[in-house]
């Protein structure tokens, strides 16, 4: 299943939907990084809302999406991880690190065009 | 022992003194003569005991008419228990009474103590009863005696029995208490966190949070705990959790209030100081968050 990356002015919107098998992610992660070079986007949005469960290697992956976009000088923000996910998460040790977070696509975006700003 | 076990006991004991009862023959005319007698001095020997209870100075919280009330439902129980040779009316008379006067504030040594004082009474008019027959008030000692202690003690453990019910009440009354998530600035929640935390409570305020964080897409939480004296090292982890799945959210959480024995439960814990922002009281984290915010507060004149 091929997840939908949208542009946004400069920056990339991925929206997952729920159940992606480890080779959707892996997949997710190679078009997300090609993407950001051919648009040479400043930013990119990861929304999880669908995701009710969010396991080690999705957690991994994410990480890595965010590590090899920032390779690129672009940002990275999860966005929409559900309470219950969020709980599990935390409770498995999984934190996500220093990656950004924000509640929704629209807070995700404000994140982004702050920075975008403040960077000017 | 739990409650169940505890019955179960008493029964195996019950069933052991039932069959002491049906072995002696001579045993069930004595108790029978007894209850008779107790019965007939009924009036007499109350009196004597409660002139006892009041010489002990016990039953205090209460007044003369109820402790007389008190005394000759008891008195009843008592030698229909001697009668019958059960024990589960007294039981439930015992809880019934424990329900009603722990409330007045009756000690478990008073309880204790008035049940022995009528076994004592009712032992001495026995005493004075049969005194030029020593042989035959050693046979009925034998019969009254094993019976008043099994009384002391079911009234003594319903007593206990029903304090237990009452804290085990309370405790579950501490942990509903419920914790409000309050909206004190757009984008800013404050959840006030008053008494005791166990895991259970800890895990409710948490789902509540998040859920809170989610509807009032809150950027900042400030969590105050100057009410909570203490915790253990279950639940400070369980309050760095929650920072944690709350920045999964997108929020910032600021703690404040912790106590001197609070922080060095933390630090005991390992707390990475990196992981959780705290400002020393509810002011400061309000007045922080709303830096966050991005809000300046200014006196109007």
């Amino acid at each position: 299943m091929e997840v939908p990356i949208l542009k946004q002015g400069p920056f990339l919107i991925a929206t997952i939907q729920a159940a992606l098998s480890d080779a959707d992610l892996l997949q997710l992660r190679t078009a997300l990084v090609h993407q950001v070079v051919r648009s040479r986007s400043l930013g990119v949005i990861v929304d999880v809302t669908a995701m009710d469960v969010m396991d080690s290697f999705a957690s991994r992956t994410l990480l890595e999406i965010s590590h090899m976009i920032r390779l690129r000088g672009a940002d990275t923000v999860i966005v929409g991880i559900q309470p219950e996910v969020a709980f599990a998460m935390v409770q498995l040790g999984l934190t996500l690190e220093d990656i950004p977070t924000a509640l929704d696509l629209e807070e995700g975006l404000a994140h982004l065009q702050q920075k975008f700003q403040t960077a000017h | 022992m739990s409650r169940e076990k505890l019955v179960a006991k008493e029964a195996t004991v019950a069933s052991s003194y039932a069959a002491d009862l049906a072995r002696s023959e001579p045993t069930t005319e004595l108790l029978r003569e007894l209850v008779a007698h107790l019965r007939q001095n009924r009036t007499l020997l109350r009196e004597e005991w409660v002139a006892r209870i009041s010489e002990a100075r016990l039953l205090t919280a209460m007044t003369k008419e109820e402790i007389f009330n008190e005394a000759t439902s008891v008195y009843d129980s008592y030698v229909a228990a001697l009668e019958t040779g059960t024990f589960e009316a007294l039981q439930a008379y015992a809880r019934n009474l424990s329900e009603r006067i722990i409330p007045r504030g009756v000690e478990t040594h008073e309880v204790v103590g008035i049940v022995l004082l009528l076994r004592d009474v009712l032992a001495r008019s026995l005493f004075a009863k049969h005194q030029t027959d020593f042989e035959k008030l050693n046979r009925i000692l034998d019969a009254y005696e094993p019976a008043a202690n099994r009384i002391a003690n079911t009234v003594a453990v319903g007593f206990v029995q029903e304090r237990e019910r009452v804290i085990r009440q309370q405790q579950e009354a501490i942990r509903e208490l419920s914790t409000p998530v309050l909206q004190v600035r757009e984008r800013l929640l404050i959840l006030p966190i008053i008494g005791v935390i166990d895991p259970q409570r800890a895990r409710q305020l948490t789902e509540q949070l998040l859920r809170g964080i989610r509807t009032n897409r809150a950027k900042v939480v400030v969590i105050d705990i100057t009410g909570v004296a203490a915790m253990d090292a279950t639940v400070a982890n369980h309050l760095v959790q929650t920072v944690e799945a709350s920045r999964l959210l997108g929020a910032t959480v600021i703690v404040t209030g912790l106590s001197p024995e609070i922080a060095q439960t933390l630090v005991t814990i390992g707390l990475d100081l990196g992981k959780m922002n705290t400002v020393g009281d509810l002011q400061g984290g309000i007045e922080q968050a709303e830096r966050l915010l991005g809000y300046k507060v200014v006196p109007t004149s």
